[in-house]
């Protein structure tokens, strides 16, 4: 029997905030619920994220941002994405992110944006039930 | 201190109504919850009674405010004489913007200004580095050069208000700047008062705004601390931070443990450089957070104030009275304000600003209602500025010296405060300081740790959070105007940087920059010439590269 490959994540803080908190907490809980997390720390440009992505083989990468620079960081890193082909991978975000921008991120790929405030419990299921499986 | 027999007959008393009046109440009303406890695990106690305190020497452990060991107060008449200082920390978009919030929170009845700055400033990176992209004067204000901070300070008499810049790694680049405009506006360096938050070690395992490694960030601290005890006096150099750690997930007792830990490190280094305790330990500041929980957070205080005056005077064998003072800012804990039903906020910063007031700070930063949301917009900064105006005005806390005192249960929670921190302390000690502990990522974890617990409870409703996993409601009832930092900020202030590199004399800032190179290569105190270098106009990250080139750049030790 072929035991099923465990969900990958890779939990990245891009731009120049230091606000590790929330990704931490984020990245244990996913391990707690079994799946490989890959941590990449503080301040990765949207180059080294979606190498990182790729290295890694994950299916899924969550995004923590704290400094307002979302506009700027992650249209940059949905596009290195559907250049290196890993645009199925599942792309969500979390951090302080203003309702007005998140139409605007859903277009370019970001399937959800999570505030502050959100349980644990609701990410993991949230993964669960989008993660597209990468062969 | 009563005396024994008061005590037995009170014991006997005590163990009475337990066996008798709690019983019978508690078979009808059982109590809420299996057990009470603070954030730091302290379990609280149904009742506090004078048993509490039986150990308790007044003049030993409490005293008078104004003499050791300070539990009671830094100042003999506290806030009947003067009320701390409301300083809202400030900072976005361009100097010019920055500028005129400074004015209208002077204009307002703030006493004291505190400077946000920018990722990019806060780095050591000018607003046109790469990596600036998106990033400027979004968090705070974009400073690349002293032409920024020169209309920063634009029309502020630097002798009649004191500053507090909240910066670490480029914190000697910001202070000459600001000894620059000192200098311009003809005032004598000792006349400037003020803060540099300065302390790198916090950085390392909390707030994790680095450039270089621990040590060389060490040394650059101590630079400050140095130059501002010959030339600064009214200046505090450091502002050892513990907000930082408790925002980064540690609870009250970690804070206070691990800022103090801090502190120890910084007055060894400083007495290593050769310099007496007495001649900088005065201006040595401290910063805290006020988080939700009100009387551990007032122990906090105290046993702060109580174990930093002792270890001053018996670790350090300080002898001016000055150097046992812990003066302590605080600020409203940023991490417990809700993004669900914010304007809730408004009642939780006026709690916690009430603890800071009745722990005895200093100085105090109220946090705005929209803060989980964005930087705040000018009417939520002036609700904030209100809370401390009403407190200090209309509760009356502010009538009398440490109401608090001789509570059975904060005298209580304050030595248990003491006691807990000590320990951590001793064991920080035993791995041969703040550095190895970096180093290793004890600190990293145990604050992880903490995180990751509090987390928990929340998500297992241990912890109510009102708005958040209790009390909810679909929609927040009333929408609030966040503040939107404009998006042609990065044009205009990246024209202004252009400005300043094409008009200055660009040999004379090679020629100075060479020079830093050379300082910082033979070890020297590099303060001078870093004013030196940012009166030549080079720029922000142009000085922080030479230190890079020397010191070498931190890489993050990740601890999950």
């Amino acid at each position: 029997m072929v035991s099923e490959r465990r969900i990958r994540v890779v939990v990245a803080k891009p731009g120049l905030d230091s606000h590790d908190r929330g990704a931490k907490i984020v990245a244990r809980a996913f391990r707690d619920a079994g799946m490989e997390v890959i941590y990449t720390g503080l301040r990765q440009t949207p180059e080294q994220i979606v190498e990182t992505a790729l290295q890694e083989d994950v299916d899924v990468i969550a995004l923590s941002i704290l400094s307002g620079a979302h506009l700027a960081l992650f249209p940059r890193i949905m596009e290195l994405l559907k250049q290196k082909e890993l645009d199925d991978v599942l792309v969500f975000a979390g951090g302080i992110i203003p309702k007005e921008d998140v139409p605007n991120l859903k277009k370019i790929g970001i399937t959800k944006v999570f505030g502050p405030g959100t349980r644990t419990e609701t990410l993991v299921k949230f993964v669960l039930e989008n993660v597209h499986r990468r062969k | 201190m009563l005396d024994e027999q008061k005590f037995s007959k009170i014991t006997k008393e005590r163990e009475k109504w337990e066996k008798t009046t709690v019983p019978s109440w508690l078979r009808r009303n059982p109590e809420r919850k299996k057990e009470f406890k603070t954030t730091s695990a302290i379990d609280i106690k149904r009742l506090y009674t004078p048993e509490d305190m039986k150990n308790l020497d007044y003049l030993r452990n409490l005293g008078f405010p104004g003499q050791f060991p300070f539990t009671r107060g830094l100042h003999a008449t506290m806030y009947r004489g003067r009320l701390w200082t409301m300083r809202q920390f400030s900072g976005f978009g361009t100097a010019e913007q920055t500028n005129k919030r400074f004015r209208y929170l002077l204009k307002e009845g703030e006493t004291g200004l505190s400077v946000a700055f920018d990722y990019p400033t806060i780095m050591g990176r000018d607003s046109d580095d790469h990596v600036s992209r998106g990033e400027v004067g979004i968090c705070g204000v974009a400073v690349s050069s002293l032409k920024d901070m020169e209309i920063l300070f634009e029309g502020i008499p630097l002798d009649k208000v004191t500053t507090s810049m909240t910066i670490n790694g480029p914190a000697a680049m910001l202070l000459a700047m600001y000894i620059a405009i000192g200098d311009k506006q003809g005032l004598p360096r000792g006349k400037l008062g003020g803060t540099t938050q300065n302390d790198m070690l916090k950085e390392f395992y909390a707030q994790k705004l680095c450039i270089f490694p621990p040590r060389p960030s060490v040394k650059l601290v101590v630079d400050i601390i140095e130059y501002c005890a010959k030339h600064l006096h009214k200046w505090n150099p450091v502002s050892i931070s513990g907000y930082h750690i408790r925002e980064a997930g540690s609870n009250a007792v970690q804070e206070l443990a691990f800022t103090l830990a801090d502190g120890i490190t910084y007055v060894e280094s400083t007495l290593e450089r050769g310099l007496k305790v007495d001649d900088f330990a005065p201006r040595l500041s401290f910063f805290f957070a006020a988080h939700n929980n009100f009387f551990e957070e007032i122990a906090k205080f105290r046993a702060a104030r109580r174990l930093w005056a002792k270890i001053m005077k018996e670790r350090f064998k300080a002898k001016d009275p000055r150097s046992l003072w812990m003066r302590m800012h605080v600020q409203t804990s940023g991490c417990t304000l809700t993004a669900q039903q914010p304007v809730n906020n408004v009642v939780r910063v006026a709690l916690q600003s009430l603890a800071a007031v009745l722990g005895g700070t200093q100085s105090l930063h109220t946090n705005s209602l929209d803060e989980t949301l964005a930087l705040p917009s000018e009417e939520a900064v002036t609700v904030a500025l209100r809370t401390q105006q009403i407190i200090a005005h209309e509760s009356g806390v502010t009538d009398t010296v440490d109401p608090l005192a001789g509570s059975y249960c904060a005298e209580a929670l304050t030595d248990e405060m003491e006691e807990k921190a000590m320990k951590y302390i001793d064991k920080i000690d035993d791995m041969g300081g703040v550095v190895p502990a970096i180093e290793n990522g004890f600190l990293q974890k145990e604050i992880a740790d903490s995180a990751y617990k509090y987390q928990q409870e929340i998500d297992d409703k241990e912890r109510i959070l009102v708005g958040v996993n209790d009390y909810t409601v679909d929609e927040d009832w009333v929408p609030l105007e966040i503040l939107r930092i404009a998006p042609d900020i990065e044009a205009e202030q990246l024209a202004r940087l252009q400005k300043v590199k094409r008009e200055r004399n660009n040999a004379r800032v090679k020629e100075v920059l060479d020079k830093l190179h050379d300082a910082t290569d033979r070890n020297e105190n590099l303060m001078p010439t870093i004013i030196e270098a940012v009166k030549s106009y080079a720029t922000l990250g142009e000085i922080t590269n030479v230190l890079r080139n020397v010191f070498g750049e931190y890489r993050e030790l990740i601890v999950i």
